[in-house]
């Protein structure tokens, strides 16, 4: 029989245990499973891991975006000023997908340097974007002198 | 007029939980005449702060039920041609609005613990409403400073704003308050603890005065978080029902701490153990419902929650959220040895179970935290980052399984003292059922995937357990409570078991049609009758006809693209047709293509609707727990404790 101190001890100490545990396996798992988010050009400069779930933010380059002929896979590219990355892209686009606006690209880099895209987002209306977008539709419109299809309200 | 008049009374209200606190303070550290003066004072006190406050907050309802453009959250939120269900819900549908609706729920709240609660000490009572007080001032330090909500707006515009689309929805107008009962109802039980701590009264009768606002706040999140998650699931149609998004993990952490403390709060009540555990775990639970309500209004996270995006405010709500949390974990330190040990009880007993499970949640709770804070965290010093689903899945299932087995046998394991082979066979009988689910597996869909497979097998053992603590009873003698505890452990099953299947096996189909062209999905077989436009009150649409065919079984699906006029969005309207004992088949339209196709996208989702039943399962099992404890508390108010602690019943 344990003694009714000892017992005590060892809830305290066994329910520790298990927090400390947890905690640990939080950050491990963090470390290798958090999707950073990268511009074109950080993408072309970095060495990123194939097929390793991360983001990509950029503007949709002008005439770029081209629906292939399923109907429903749409291949287009996203540039920051510096580099340009082809992605593609499978499913029902967002409403405020289009040329010269900003999108975030969730998904992976494929081999063969292309960026499949498992979700868009864009900006869904103007009081809600992707936060990652808040400073490239500003430089955005720095850089443009035709920027009349970014609204950068905010 | 109004809004002068509201803003008075948000004024007066702010003072009279200052002089609460003041009088709860003095009435605590005089003694004779003056304390006793100041003591009658306090109840008064907190009954008209409730009432003021909550007459302010009809006023801006009032000024957006008649769309008063001369007040500025009016103006950018709401919009003459609005239907009335928006109007009124867009009273709360904003930042501003939303925190005078917290402020209210919590003064309210306030009033009735103060006209209501018998069973606690005098003293315990004047903490506890001090304890209120001091939590209110700081929200109402935070409307009237930084986010007033009956601004005038000069000169007037001619027409408002209009309300987001996303969030003109039924379902969703009710959503925000939902939450906020729950996240309030916490911390009027942190306030009890306060009330405790300070009067050094931890024992039953503070676990049965803070109970039902425990159950209540759960009941209501529980509630809550299943309205959201449906909401999610057909309005942003992605056919996900959790996106591990911050904002939902801003209601399921609070959700998961009172988890915790529902169940500690019961061995309490009743038994009179846990004691420091039970206060603990009160703190922590109000510290979560302070960081949910950090995360959705500080505009620290953007979403379509975020309605806020102020650095200042941001700066302000966290200042409060480390005086509430930092106050409170300083006055448990403070006082935590001076909390009697509680009774005993042995490795193996139901005591012992509740308590693994407790840590678990914990555990949980931990894990959901870390991954919520992280990107904010990385952001700090420069890195974005976003953590989703391949994090959060298999991180909280490595606790989430141990936790499901703890709940299958932990019901069947009595007060104090109990042996695991006395509960051997209905262990046995559930593992049976568990392994019939393996073998069904096993032979009929072997690539089911890891994760789902231990969620249906989990869910099939947990299932039969849930409904072990009524066998070979009298059932019309059977407490309502422990009714309560069954139908909440089903709904676990049953929700875990509709999450497993949707995962497992969910059906695509992405295809751009033409008119008159049929697809296949899972069995269905999917035409596209037409598209057509159609008008709303404030939206244009094109919608199309789908007929889904099944044998001789066909229904008619009308998904939407909607274009909102003001503010101007678009927005897709999934169509879902429920098949109760089958599934959801679920379609949204897409774009039209420049060869005239339009673009489709169905799936067929086996038992999804499943999860949502569960939730409501939860919650009602919650709902019959109180009202069980509300009779019970009638019928016998004060020898409750020592007639249970005689005989040693179990009691859920």
């Amino acid at each position: 029989m344990i003694k009714a101190k000892h017992q005590r001890l060892i809830m305290i100490v066994g329910a520790i245990i298990v927090l400390v545990i947890a905690s640990l396996l939080a950050i491990y798992a963090l470390r290798n499973q958090a999707s950073y988010f990268y511009t074109p050009s950080e993408l072309g400069s970095q060495n990123v891991e194939v097929d390793r779930a991360i983001r990509l933010g950029g503007m949709v380059q002008n005439g770029s975006i081209k629906t292939a002929d399923d109907g429903v896979t749409v291949n287009f590219m996203v540039g920051d000023g510096e580099a340009i990355v082809p992605v593609t892209y499978r499913g029902i686009t967002p409403d405020l997908f289009v040329e010269g606006s900003g999108v975030v690209a969730e998904g992976r880099l494929a081999a063969d340097g292309t960026f499949v895209a498992d979700n868009l987002l864009a900006k869904h209306d103007e009081n809600y974007m992707p936060r990652e977008l808040d400073g490239i539709d500003k430089s955005a419109i720095e850089n443009s002198t035709a920027a009349s299809s970014i609204g950068g309200s905010r | 007029m109004i809004a002068e008049i509201g803003l008075a009374l948000l004024w007066l209200a702010g003072a009279l939980s200052i002089g609460q606190l003041v009088m709860g303070v003095l009435a605590l550290r005089s003694t004779g005449n003056m304390g006793a003066a100041y003591a009658s004072a306090i109840r008064p006190t907190a009954i008209l702060q409730g009432l003021l406050v909550s007459l302010s907050f009809l006023c801006l309802i009032w000024l957006f039920l008649n769309t008063d453009l001369s007040v500025k959250l009016v103006a950018t939120h709401s919009h003459s041609l609005k239907p009335l269900l928006y109007k009124f819900a867009g009273s709360w549908g904003n930042h501003e609005g939303s925190m005078l609706l917290w402020v209210s729920i919590m003064a309210a709240s306030g009033a009735l613990v103060a006209l209501f609660e018998k069973r606690i000490s005098e003293r315990m009572m004047i903490a506890t409403l001090a304890g209120q007080a001091f939590v209110s001032i700081g929200f109402y330090a935070f409307i009237l400073l930084s986010s007033n909500p009956f601004e005038r707006l000069s000169p007037v515009p001619v027409e408002g704003n209009g309300l987001n689309p996303l969030l003109q929805d039924p379902g969703l107008a009710f959503h925000p308050p939902t939450l906020y009962f729950g996240y309030v109802g916490l911390s009027i039980a942190f306030s009890f603890a306060v009330g405790a701590l300070v009067t050094r009264e931890v024992g039953p009768a503070f676990a049965r005065a803070m109970r039902p606002w425990v159950l209540g706040a759960w009941i209501f999140l529980t509630l809550g978080i299943t309205a959201g998650s449906y909401w999610a699931y057909y309005e942003l149609g992605w056919g996900g029902w959790w996106f591990w998004d911050p904002v939902e993990n801003a209601s399921l952490m609070p959700w998961l701490a009172a988890t915790a403390l529902l169940h500690s709060v019961t061995v309490l009540a009743s038994r009179g153990a846990l004691k420091a555990w039970t206060v603990m775990l009160a703190v922590v639970a109000f510290s979560m419902s302070m960081v949910g309500t950090f995360l959705v209004r500080s505009g620290i996270l953007t979403s379509v929650h975020a309605f806020a995006v102020d650095p200042e405010r941001g700066t302000f709500i966290l200042i409060l959220l480390g005086i509430y949390i930092g106050g409170a974990m300083a006055l448990f330190g403070l006082r935590a040895n001076t909390v009697t040990e509680g009774a005993k009880f042995q490795i193996v007993s139901r005591e012992a179970a509740l308590v693994a499970n407790n840590v678990l949640l914990m555990a949980l709770l931990a894990i959901v935290l870390m991954g919520t804070l992280y990107p904010l965290v990385t952001e700090a010093i420069g890195e974005q980052v976003s953590v989703g689903p391949p994090y959060f899945n298999p991180v909280s299932a490595i606790f989430f399984v141990p936790m499901l087995v703890v709940m299958a046998i932990g019901p069947m394991l009595r007060w104090r003292k109990d042996s695991l082979k006395r509960v051997n066979m209905p262990m046995a009988i559930c593992a049976m059922a568990a392994a019939l689910a393996l073998l069904a597996l096993v032979l009929l869909a072997p690539d089911a995937g890891l994760l789902p497979s231990i969620g249906l097998i989990l869910a099939a053992g947990l299932a039969v357990a849930s409904l072990y603590p009524l066998w070979k009873r009298n059932l019309r003698r059977t407490p309502l409570a422990t009714y309560g505890m069954v139908v909440a452990h089903l709904g676990v099953a049953v929700s875990l078991a509709g999450m497993a299947s949707e995962s497992a096996f969910t059906t695509e189909r992405l295809v751009a049609s033409d008119i008159g062209q049929s697809h296949e999905v899972a069995g269905w077989t999917v035409k596209l009758e037409g598209v057509e436009p159609v008008a709303g009150p404030n939206w244009t649409a094109l919608a199309a006809r789908v007929s889904a065919k099944s044998g001789s079984n066909i229904v008619m699906l009308e998904p939407q693209s909607r274009n909102f006029v003001q503010p101007f969005t678009n927005t897709s309207e999934a169509a879902l047709h429920t098949e109760w004992m089958g599934g959801q088949l679920y379609a949204v339209l897409g774009e039209q293509g420049q060869d005239g196709r339009w673009q489709l996208r169905l799936w067929w989702k086996p038992f999804v609707h499943f999860i949502w039943i569960g939730g409501l399962l939860i919650g009602f099992g919650g709902f019959l727990s109180l009202i069980g404890r509300m009779v019970q508390a009638r019928r016998r108010p004060v020898k409750e404790t020592e007639e249970q602690m005689a005989s040693g019943v179990a009691f859920a």
